[in-house]
């Protein structure tokens, strides 16, 4: 080959990649649109064809669908309670854990380090049935408490932000705090966690969008619909009632994306960041 | 410094790490060495007393035909999801690191490849029923007015069809991530390695295969392990995706190991002793599967 005929050679791939690369974005897009431009449009014009521009049907499928006992508001704000103590939770106690597992010698700190990365591999599922016995026992189906408190042991989140210790945490800090006279765990609060905060905004959007996808364990715990989360009265746009209901259907959805979806447009760079960082799969 | 040689901190190591142990300890050991227990019960429907029965339950799933079914179908769909999804997310790699290339726009790409997979499952399988829906869902409106169907096409009837677009729904959720770890790994990689061997005149093929390739094997490695065991729990989009929810119509097609789990302990007669039992053969899949994968990967 020569050198002009390389050049076409790079120039043809390179369309190639081009193209390819952009059929898969409208991949991406093109489903959620057309939820979207659906949740405005009247359930008869879904029916006869498709559209990719909004129509005037917003309020009447808001209707149709609230009107058949859909609560988005309820749904969001159960999600939220959830989402955002789980986060706190296991932000807060994955750090401490890390933290403790880096600064401290300790007997037995080797083998705690191996177990909670053996954790990792359990599948929920050899939890679920134990965990649904043993708060059938305690009476907390129908309560957050199961869906809130096991944050606070989240081992993914310790592995990470122990590997984010090691690489960035200036440990004569530690001694300086100390000669200054702080407690541990005063020195833990107003010296690490500000350390940390890159870290914990990255684990912080993961594990929120974790436990606000979370529909397993939520599913066999609460039976009460007050108490259900967004992707379990999902399951409600299936039903008979809403059978023809086209527009609601698609706005019930929308609805359930939609918070999905800002988070994620404006906060996508620390998401991929995150994502490169590996260890973290959807 | 007499102060400090004197002043033992270990003991607050175990302070800080309390909290984690006796949590996990509660909430998740307890709870599945509750399982494992379970397993070899006969604890059914809401009774609260139960007596030991040896194997028996793993006998009866290994003689059900519709557990051998599900773990077949798991195995599959996630087969058919997996093996295209790193072959795709590779070349993507493969793409965007090539130096000659220097495609443009690779921030947005990866934001919008990996934008179904930050979505929430059970929404995604409840869209995609949806538009598949028939006879007026989205595609066949499509399908027929271009003119390649001429009748709508009843997709969840079809056990090929509806195996199919779970595999491509799964695929679609995770090749962005699979991507974009694989980049970060090939942009990991000295890269004085591949000046040295542009210097020799190498081709891209022959420096993706003789360089990249073995260097990213680590984290290939990962990506399989974490693939295999978020694909052998499948639950959300097989659950939801046709009409009667759990059901793994048409014909158990669908219906996964996890699935099966789920309809054993929570519908019916409730036998959390079967549950409790598939439970323990999907850990020992998982745990034969990553060792036969870490093999492979050492051996080569």
């Amino acid at each position: 080959m020569n050198d002009t005929d390389k050049k076409i050679f790079l120039n043809i791939k390179k369309i190639i990649v081009y193209v390819v690369s952009i059929s898969l974005s409208i991949l991406s897009i093109l489903p959620f649109w057309i939820m979207l431009m659906n949740a405005t449009r009247s359930t008869t014009a879904i029916q006869q064809s498709i559209s990719l521009l909004p129509s005037t049907f917003l309020r009447s499928n808001w209707e149709a669908l609230t009107g058949k006992g859909f609560n988005a508001i309820r749904g969001f704000m159960n999600s939220s309670i959830i989402a955002f103590g789980a986060t706190f939770l296991s932000i807060y106690f994955s750090t401490l854990t890390a933290y403790g597992l880096t600064t401290y010698e300790f007997k037995g700190k080797k083998i705690i380090f191996g177990f909670i990365i053996g954790i990792i591999m359990i599948p929920t599922q050899l939890n679920l049935i134990g965990f649904y016995q043993f708060m059938l026992k305690l009476g907390l189906t129908n309560s957050y408490i199961p869906l809130i408190i096991p944050a606070i042991a989240s081992p993914s989140t310790v592995f990470f932000m122990r590997q984010y210790l090691v690489a960035n945490m200036p440990f004569e800090i530690i001694e300086s705090g100390r000669i200054d006279g702080a407690g541990e765990f005063r020195i833990f609060n107003t010296m690490t966690l500000p350390i940390m905060k890159p870290a914990i905004a990255t684990m912080s959007i993961f594990s929120i969008v974790g436990s606000w996808n979370n529909f397993l364990t939520p599913l066999t715990l609460l039976t009460n619909e007050k108490k259900y989360t967004l992707p379990l009265m999902i399951q409600m746009l299936k039903g008979d009632i809403y059978k023809t209901e086209y527009g609601g259907i698609y706005l019930g959805i929308s609805l359930t994306i939609l918070p999905l979806l800002l988070i994620y447009f404006s906060l996508s760079k620390y998401i991929i960041r995150g994502v490169a960082m590996g260890g973290v799969k959807g | 410094m007499k102060k400090k040689a004197t002043f033992n901190y270990s003991r607050y190591g175990y302070y800080f790490v309390a909290p984690f142990i006796i949590i996990f300890v509660i909430f998740q050991l307890y709870p599945i060495v509750y399982t494992l227990n379970l397993s070899i019960t006969d604890l059914t429907g809401w009774a609260t007393e139960y007596k030991y029965v040896g194997l028996q339950n793993f006998i009866r799933l290994f003689q059900s035909k519709l557990f051998i079914q599900s773990l077949k179908n798991t195995v599959i769909i996630w087969g058919v999801n997996f093996i295209p999804q790193l072959g795709i997310a590779l070349l993507l790699a493969a793409w965007f690191t090539d130096i000659r290339m220097k495609v443009k726009g690779q921030g947005i790409f990866k934001v919008l490849f990996y934008l179904p997979g930050i979505i929430t499952a059970a929404s995604i399988a409840v869209l995609f029923s949806s538009l598949f829906r028939f006879p007026d869902g989205v595609i066949n409106n499509i399908l027929v007015s271009a003119g390649i169907l001429e009748t709508p096409f009843e997709f969840f009837r079809s056990k090929t069809a509806t195996r199919l677009l779970v595999s491509f729904i799964q695929f679609w959720m995770f090749y962005g991530s699979t991507m974009i770890m694989l980049i970060a790994a090939i942009l990991g990689i000295n890269p004085a390695l591949y000046e040295a061997a542009m210097i020799d005149g190498a081709s891209n093929k022959k420096i993706f295969f003789s360089i990249t390739l073995p260097l990213i094997k680590p984290i290939m490695l990962y990506i399989l392990v974490t693939s295999l065991i978020g694909g052998m729990q499948m639950f959300d989009i097989p659950f939801l995706i046709t009409n009667r929810s759990g059901s793994g119509s048409p014909d158990n097609a669908i219906t996964t190991v996890a699935i099966f789990i789920y309809n054993q302990a929570f519908t019916g007669g409730r036998n959390f002793n079967i549950a409790s039992a598939a439970s323990v053969i999907l850990l020992g899949i998982i745990i034969i599967g990553s060792r036969i994968l870490f093999r492979i990967f050492k051996e080569e």
